[in-house]
């Protein structure tokens, strides 16, 4: 799966499997994989290795995840639209059916949790629980298939579940904690500088105490949405590429190999959509406290 | 775990599904879905009214039935009332009719009777004269004494 000619071992395997490709600027007079170094003012170009990765720091884009990301996105957008434009009075049938139960389940879940009146909720919580789901569902693609077939065309790495970065589980947790920061501002006003600093102990000596502890609470929320996310899917990506690197290890375990891969892949249509609904109900229930004045 | 410039695209990215959603795609669906919940709750309420008119209108069925059927008894009945009278009257003008024309008949029998009966005085007395002509021959004129038999008729 490395260059041809070379013999591959299982942890070469696993890391390549982990590499995203990057595209990003290497800094001057850093010395490339094939021994040339990076002309003055720097070189935006794709990594080579982990090496280049690294050299590229915050400088880069993981373009399989953000690529992946923004094509499931766009499905998403697509597919709803499409359903949004036909949907009408009359009798729904198959997909559009399909579709408005999805939407009703999201809308009787924020309804349950979040009492304000907010248009945006919901929408971002359908937003949310659909595309996470079509972003974990890549997990469920065997983890060859795309990176073999993308080696074909010359792209060295591909990994397809943009949910395994943790910049994009990030990057929607931060989206949800800019939410929250915005309507805890705009709905209790000087309250939310009261709520950081008189909670838990009302007396003005705790300040200090409070605020430190508040902030921690508060910070603890975007972290634990986009990592628990990105736990999981990368736990469960990682037992695949084991599974996966177990068909390599001989014919005996070819059958427990297909057995696990089977086993796990059921086990994981479950965790997918559990991941999902949990990164959607999470957002509704910071959201929901975020409009709560006490 | 790198971050890196994935974060913002990401965080791009995000804003703009978002906002697609909330623009395109939520309400529409929604605003579909709220107008059949409307329809089939119409719908219901004006199958609850109908079977509602329905039982009204049964109801309503049976009464005016009830009610023909009484107004026909009632017409039956004065149909035969009406015939037994118009019986009866028959009955009587019929009797009058029979005593008017008893009457009339023997209101001609008693004319006639009297007319006979000066038919036969005057037979009777032209036979008298006739006999008394007979036995009296000459002396007796039967134009002088006419006038005298015939004031004789009169007073019978």
């Amino acid at each position: 799966m490395a260059a041809a000619g070379q013999e591959q071992t299982v942890s070469d395997y696993i890391v390549h499997h982990l590499t995203n490709l990057t595209y990003g600027k290497l800094p001057e007079g850093f010395e490339r994989y094939d021994g040339e170094a990076v002309a003055a003012g720097g070189q935006w170009t794709f990594a080579h290795g982990a090496d280049e990765i690294a050299a590229m720091g915050f400088n880069a884009i993981h373009v399989d995840s953000l690529g992946w990301s923004i094509g499931l996105g766009i499905i998403f957008c697509a597919l709803f639209r499409w359903v949004a434009v036909r949907a009408s009075a009359e009798t729904p049938s198959g997909l559009i059916n399909f579709i408005e139960m999805i939407v009703e389940f999201i809308d009787n879940q924020v309804k349950d949790t979040f009492h304000g009146n907010n248009k945006l909720i919901a929408p971002l919580s359908l937003t949310i629980f659909v595309w996470v789901f079509l972003m974990n569902l890549m997990d469920l693609i065997p983890v060859d298939v795309v990176p073999e077939l993308m080696m074909l065309v010359g792209v060295e790495y591909q990994k397809i579940v943009p949910s395994t970065d943790p910049n994009i589980t990030m990057g929607m947790a931060i989206g949800v904690f800019v939410l929250m920061l915005f309507y805890s501002i705009k709905v209790k006003g000087f309250g939310f500088v009261k709520e950081l600093t008189m909670n838990p102990f009302n007396h003005w000596a705790f300040i200090p105490v409070n605020l430190f502890m508040e902030v921690v609470g508060l910070l603890a929320k975007p972290f634990s949405l986009g990592l628990r996310l990105f736990g999981n899917m990368y736990a469960g990506e990682m037992i695949f590429i084991l599974i996966a690197a177990l068909f390599s290890a001989g014919i005996v375990w070819l059958v427990p190999a297909a057995f696990l891969q089977i086993g796990w892949a059921i086990f994981h249509i479950l965790v997918i959509t559990l991941q999902a609904f949990i990164f959607m109900v999470l957002t509704i229930v910071y959201l929901s406290m975020a409009h709560e004045d006490h | 775990m790198n971050i890196n410039l994935t974060i913002i695209g990401q965080i791009l990215a995000f804003i703009a599904f978002v906002a697609f959603c909330m623009r395109y795609v939520w309400p529409p669906i929604l605003a579909a879905m709220e107008e059949r919940q409307q329809k089939i709750a119409n719908g219901l309420a004006a199958a609850d009214r109908a079977s509602h008119d329905l039982e009204l209108a049964q109801k309503e069925a049976v009464d005016r039935l009830s009610e023909a059927k009484k107004e026909a008894a009632s017409i039956v009945e004065a149909a035969n009332k009406r015939a037994a009278t118009v019986v009866d009257e028959a009955k009587v003008a019929a009797v009058a009719e029979a005593n008017r024309v008893k009457e009339l008949a023997s209101a001609e029998v008693e004319r006639e009777k009297a007319q006979a009966k000066e038919q036969l005085l005057t037979q009777v007395s032209t036979l008298a004269i006739a006999g008394a002509e007979k036995v009296l021959a000459a002396e007796i004129d039967a134009d002088k004494h006419a006038a005298l038999l015939e004031r004789l008729v009169k007073e019978q």
